[in-house]
């Protein structure tokens, strides 16, 4: 009989070989679904993989656009990850990440169209704060009402998604553009663009906040004491309340960090790659950088890998969608059978397989 | 009196019908919460319910085989991801997005050949004369037959998690696994059979919504219903009658809020689109504000079993 | 920038042997093609014109584009890809279509509802939605016994709100007792909340409703109640053969296969085109039997009128929803103001959003 041991040390080997097994068997399976859709299997695992990074006619456009659809994701999925591990449930980033967008485009909308190099940083700043004052209603919440974080952090996500149409709609529709709904191209005022920093990098002021935040994290949890206090809260809470931390002020911490970071990689979105307030805006990257947290194994080098994985399955997805047809629901599940694959096959880091002796049935 | 055509009975018979689907999916997940389980795949698993159940009953004819369809369809996706986070020991509440997308996905492929056709009716049910009762007949006894069997399903676990020996050894294994495990229980088993009856209520749910409410099939027509209904959840502080009323007081936000802008009254229509959620947390603020009492989340919720022995 | 991708363009060139008189045409969707509403009528039209031309053209489609970065990056490997033509269809690719158009002069792009047009290689185009709903206005306030019709709509943008003021103003030139009620739902598509505000509607007394939402949720819930109701951007009659009296209906094939012969005569040139049933861009479903035979004749009537360009649906005298003059006796709105209308008119008693 086959059954599972638990290591005494989380394999090494296995930790790294994971990956690659996972994205092998992803092809494998995904490979079958794409000739039962009738494509050539190997065409779309080369385009989905490949194409967007090794290509001849995409990847000098892609490899930069990798950056762009990854950063936000890594940028918000440092931020959860912390709260994950301390057992604070934010799953409302989608709705940080809106409200951040919405107050960061907020500042570039009032100074416009003046000049002066201290708007960018302002909106940078309101985009955080943004984020976090709303990741700041479920935090208060639950410490002064005792009020479930989950409930509160998701529903204000649809609370968030008719700001943003009412905003697009209404206070921060363009006045040049009557009628139509979306603000003005923050794009083109030059104040509150979020410009690439070097031309075809992919490199903009998000991208650098999401390296930093990887870092700064990085360094948070395995160095500093709220790192420590975040480990204990989460293992064993009973302990860490010993230890004196503050339940309370864990959850505020958790998620105003959190809320942060989404809002800023909502400010960064809308004032660059995004360009504008409108109506469908979010890409339900508050959603995604929870698979990407969790992928990432809440470990911020590892978040950095995840993201560029889901990033390059979007873009590579594109491209079988265009080149083989593809449907976009392929894509989808294809990208499903990729996360099951990696989350299935960690269990070899943390679990050996053994046979049992004389149960051999 | 603008206010004078909004009819009451008709607002409570409305809410019900509007609740349904979502209680449905809020149940199977109340139960698979309750044996310590966070699957946040329900909206993957509504999806395919109203996937599977058009197909099957378009194919069949019968919207009865449909619902059995849709249960099926819902366990099937389920047993995906009780293999994952059962056998495999993987992470649950990644493993529930993942699924999410997984279903969303595979249910756009299956569904491709059945957009814009019509399922098999689903008769209504006639109550007679209960229906005939000035208010609550039209209230209450108005509905087609899911709509009392969903809330006969909520008694049936309330008294399941209550009162009966299967539904103890449940809360025990949602309450401390390593517990029940000693006294020699089988966790894994009993989440596995949570996992599944969440998956069949939740395809339920899912075929509510393409089989009687909507009816028609087009991907991603569950629009977050599965999300609502693991608010629901939470909001009912995991029992079931509360579970009911989370239900029916979401339901009937939503269907007050479009009564008062089909009535013209002069509220802004964003903050009316928004009230349901807001008004959702503010009545959850006002219950959970009680002296510090405990949510009274099950204690090995969301946390991994390894039998170590 | 541009030095890299010119070099990326040339190296798509010599990479794609494409034959010389195969025209490559890329769609960028906002929504599903099985969403039986905006996103399909579109792909109805890219296959239309996929048999039109044969093996003349290659037609490629993305699905579910977001607005924003991902439409920019989707547009722009289209380019790369050697794409000679890209429909982009949902409004809100505006900016995204300028500036992937700013940076491909080479590519023709075709934009659909957009407003936006900077560079020479854009054409804009649009149906004039509100021609059909007159024709629907006019029907539902004749066939109205409540004298109450019940609209669901989605977004407060041009496109919708006048929509609801034609079909307002036709009802009530029939109908003078006639009344509005309207609901928003903040939303394109959701089916279920779509039915409880069909049945919301007809509770407080309507008996005809009107959709500007995607799915036919309304139509059923109408058929089950035993009222009338419209259904939208397809032919919705099988959900409910009773009630389903008309549906305004997409058809973009003949402006699209118009557009692609056109550059491949190498006579395209950037327009803004806004087409009604003059061109056969919407057109109507088959009358429900339940119409009388004389209203058929006047709706068809009304059709040939505004076909003719003999009658404007927005001819005035028509005032403002707070009583100010719009349009003078006899005059006729002009195309800026209706594309970017943002009030209602004298009579419609709801409040304006925003």
């Amino acid at each position: 009989m086959i059954r599972l041991e638990k290591r005494k040390e989380p394999s090494k080997f296995w930790r790294i070989a994971n990956p690659f097994l996972a994205v092998v068997l992803t092809m494998i399976a995904g490979g079958i679904m794409f000739a039962m859709l009738g494509k050539d299997p190997f065409v779309a695992i080369r385009l989905i993989f490949f194409d967007p990074i090794f290509s001849e006619t995409f990847a000098s456009y892609s490899r930069p656009q990798l950056l762009i659809k990854s950063a936000p994701l890594i940028l918000i999925a440092v931020g959860l990850a912390i709260g994950f591990k301390a057992n604070v449930w934010n799953i409302g980033a989608e709705g940080q990440y809106i409200i951040g967008a919405l107050f960061g485009a907020g500042v570039a909308l009032a100074f416009f169209p003046q000049p002066g190099w201290y708007i960018f940083p302002l909106m940078v700043l309101a985009g955080a704060f943004g984020g976090f004052l709303w990741a700041m209603i479920p935090a208060i919440l639950k410490t002064r009402f005792n009020t479930n974080e989950i409930l509160v952090s998701l529903l204000l996500v649809y609370v968030a998604e008719r700001i943003l149409a009412a905003m697009a709609l209404g206070l921060m529709r363009n006045p040049d553009q009557p009628g139509f709904p979306g603000s003005r191209d923050l794009r083109r005022y030059e104040a509150a663009h979020n410009a690439e920093l070097i031309a075809n990098t992919g490199m903009h002021w998000g991208v650098v906040a999401a390296f930093i935040a990887v870092i700064f994290a990085y360094v948070i949890m395995t160095r500093h004491m709220l790192g420590f206090h975040v480990q204990l809260a989460g293992q064993a809470p009973r302990a860490a309340r010993f230890a004196g931390v503050a339940p309370a002020r864990l959850v505020v911490v958790c998620l105003g960090i959190a809320g942060a970071l989404a809002g800023l990689a909502g400010m960064f979105e809308v004032s660059g790659p995004g360009g504008q307030v409108r109506i469908e805006f979010a890409s339900g990257y508050g959603f995604t950088a929870i698979i990407v947290a969790f992928l990432g194994r809440l470990n911020p080098l590892g978040i950095v890998l995840a993201g560029f994985l889901l990033g390059l399955t979007y873009i590579g997805g594109e491209l079988g969608q265009m080149m083989l047809q593809l449907p976009g629901a392929a894509i989808q599940v294809f990208q499903g059978m990729l996360l099951f694959f990696l989350l299935a096959l960690d269990f070899q880091t943390n679990y050996r397989i053994r046979l049992t002796q004389g149960m051999r049935a | 009196m603008i206010l004078g055509s909004i009819n009451p009975a008709v607002l409570m018979a409305a809410l019900m019908v509007a609740a349904t689907p979502i209680l449905l999916a809020a149940i199977g997940e109340l139960v698979v919460e309750k044996a310590g389980v966070l699957n946040l795949g329900v909206e993957g698993m509504m999806i395919m319910g109203a996937c599977v159940g058009f197909i099957v009953a378009v194919n069949t004819g019968s919207p009865i085989m449909g619902f059995i369809g849709a249960a099926l369809g819902g366990i099937a996706l389920s047993l995906l991801f009780a293999l994952l986070t059962q056998a495999l020991m993987t992470n649950q509440v990644a493993s529930g997005l993942a699924l999410t997308l997984f279903g969303l996905g595979l249910t756009a492929l299956l569904g491709q050949g059945y957009v814009g056709i019509t399922p098999p009716r689903t008769p209504k049910l006639d109550l007679g004369p209960l229906s005939d009762i000035p208010f609550l007949g039209r209230a209450l006894f108005t509905h087609d037959i899911v709509v009392y069997l969903t809330i006969a399903l909520v008694g049936a676990v309330w008294w399941f998690l209550k009162y009966s020996r299967a539904g103890m050894i449940l809360r025990a294994v949602g309450e401390n696994h390593d517990a029940a495990h000693a006294l020699g229980y089988h966790v894994k088993r009993v989440r596995v059979f949570a996992i599944m009856f969440g998956g069949a209520c939740a395809g339920l749910g899912g075929a509510y919504l393409s089989l009687i409410r909507v009816p028609q099939w087009t991907e991603g027509m569950t629009v977050g219903a599965g999300w609502i209904a693991l608010a629901l959840v939470v909001f009912a502080s995991w029992r079931p009658w509360r579970a009911m009323a989370g239900a029916y007081l979401f339901g009937g936000v939503v269907v007050l809020q479009l009564n008062l802008q089909a009535a013209g009254v002069r509220i802004p229509v964003e903050y009316l689109s928004m009230s349901p959620y807001l008004i959702t947390i503010l009545v959850l603020v006002i219950i959970s504000s009680g002296k510090g009492r405990s949510l009274n989340a099950p204690g090995s919720l969301n946390k991994p079993f390894h039998a170590s022995s | 920038m541009k030095k890299l991708l010119t070099a990326a363009v040339l190296s798509a060139a010599l990479a794609t042997p494409a034959l010389a008189d195969t025209t490559k045409v890329g769609f960028i969707y906002i929504g599903p093609v099985g969403d039986f509403g905006w996103t399909a009528g579109h792909d109805r039209a890219r296959q239309e014109l996929q048999e039109h031309f044969g093996d003349a053209v290659e037609t490629s489609i993305v699905e579910n584009v977001d607005y924003g970065a991902d439409a920019e990056r989707v547009m722009t490997q289209m380019a790369l890809s050697g794409t000679d033509m890209i429909f982009a269809a949902s409004f809100g690719y505006g900016p995204d279509v300028n500036a992937v158009a700013g940076r491909f002069p080479d590519v023709a792009f075709q934009h659909a509802t957009g407003y936006i047009q900077e560079h020479d290689n854009i054409s804009l185009f649009d149906a004039r939605f509100y021609e059909g709903r007159a024709v629907l206005g006019h029907i539902a306030g004749k066939m109205t016994e409540t004298n109450t019709i019940g609209y669901i709509a989605s977004y407060p943008i041009p496109a919708v709100v006048s929509g609801i003021n034609s079909a307002y103003l036709h009802a009530k030139a029939v109908n003078p007792d006639v009344n509005f009620r309207i609901i928003w739902t903040y939303s394109w598509f959701d089916p279920a909340l779509e039915a409880d505000a069909a049945e919301t509607l007809i509770e407080q007394g309507a008996d005809v409703i009107m959709q500007h939402t995607d799915s036919t949720a309304a139509v059923r819930v109408a058929e089950d109640a035993g009222v009338m109701a419209f259904g939208q951007a397809s032919d919705m009659t099988e959900f409910g053969p009773n009630a389903h009296l008309s549906a305004i209906v997409d058809r973009w094939a003949p402006y699209y296969i118009s557009r692609v012969q056109a550059l491949k005569d190498g006579t395209w040139e950037a327009q803004n085109s806004w087409m009604g049933f003059a061109e056969g861009i919407i057109e109507m479903a088959p009358w429900n039997d339940r119409i009388p035979a004389e209203l058929q004749e006047e709706a068809d009537g009304l059709i040939a009128a505004i076909s003719a360009e003999e009658y404007h649906p927005f001819t005035g005298p028509i005032n403002r929803q707070d009583g100010t003059a719009w349009l003078a006796d006899g005059e006729v709105a002009d195309d800026g103001a209706l594309a970017t209308m943002d009030f209602f008119v004298e009579g419609i008693t709801a409040e304006f959003p925003n």
